[in-house]
């Protein structure tokens, strides 16, 4: 689980453009939204993409969002328990 | 027709930043992105947003931020123009829908195959309120753009226009960008719009 949280954390700093963010500046309970890191309407729909492309997760109900995207906990112990690759 | 002129102007090329004649920002090496990068951060560093923005949008935000230095944007209007449009950005957002079975286009990709996003984003940036306009044309329009902007400023409807070109296709960039008010010193004629441009061939 270790390993796939540091995984995603490099991920999503990749991703969403996180300048001068590095892996050990995010917290595994840090809120991922809102006073954490601060991400946006647009971010949330890129952690989607993400989740499809990198671990064949498709999200139909945008509703799971809230509570999948919460943080880099929450996020990593959906994606290990509902992963296709 | 009020007589207007030409405040202040910012030339962003060959990996110079020039406003008024005086270089502001060099790098040497590397890709546009490295030198947007570096250009915004050594002028303004506490702004993420602009990490996440496409070329074109990062070009204009990032000329806008030199010319706007010390700049009331009171009642600042924006007239942008450019040959591209938003084509880099769409080409990047149709690569992503090319292949069926990789099918991933990215949100934050699309959401910038509009041309005019960049002036958003420097409203967003800035704060404007104000008229704003995008147009497309091979080369600028000088005779065309002067007479708007006179238009803009005489009919109470800007009290200054920020406006010009602002190019990106396939790492190839290009700006330039002046403000244009009721008073200063250099009149707004379209010799001296043109000698703006003649920055861009040095």
């Amino acid at each position: 689980m270790a390993e796939l949280k540091e995984e995603l954390k490099e991920k999503i700093i990749a991703v969403l453009n996180l300048e001068d963010i590095a892996v050990e500046d995010i917290n595994d309970n840090d809120p991922l939204f809102g006073e954490g890191l601060g991400l946006d309407s647009i971010d949330a729909l890129e952690l989607i993409v993400l989740m499809d492309k990198e671990y064949g997760i498709k999200l139909s109900d945008p509703k799971q969002g809230k509570t999948i995207f919460e943080s880099i906990e929450s996020m990593s112990a959906y994606i290990a328990e509902n992963r296709t690759k | 027709m009020l007589t207007n002129y030409i405040n202040k102007y910012c030339v962003v090329a060959k990996q110079r930043i020039i406003v008024d004649a005086d270089l502001k920002f060099t790098w040497e090496n590397g890709p546009s992105s490295d030198f947007f990068k570096e250009a915004f951060k050594h002028q303004y560093a506490a702004y993420p947003k602009f990490f996440k923005m496409d070329s074109l949008s990062k070009l204009a935000v990032l000329a806008a931020e030199y010319i706007l230095e010390g700049e009331s944007t009171d009642g600042l209007a924006l007239v942008l123009i450019n040959k591209s449009g938003s084509m880099d950005t769409d080409v990047k957002h149709q690569e992503s829908i090319q292949d069926e079975n990789n099918f991933f286009p990215s949100p934050a990709t699309f959401v910038y195959t509009l041309a005019n996003i960049c002036g958003g984003e420097i409203s967003i940036r800035h704060g404007l309120q104000t008229e704003n306009v995008f147009f497309v044309a091979d080369q600028y329009p000088v005779a065309m753009v002067s007479a708007y902007v006179d238009y803009l400023l005489s009919s109470g409807k800007a009290n200054r226009v920020l406006c010009g070109w602002v190019e990106f296709y396939q790492e190839k960039y290009e700006a330039v960008l002046y403000i244009v008010s009721p008073e200063g010193e250099k009149r707004h004629t379209e010799e001296n719009i043109s000698f703006l441009f003649e920055e861009l061939a040095d």
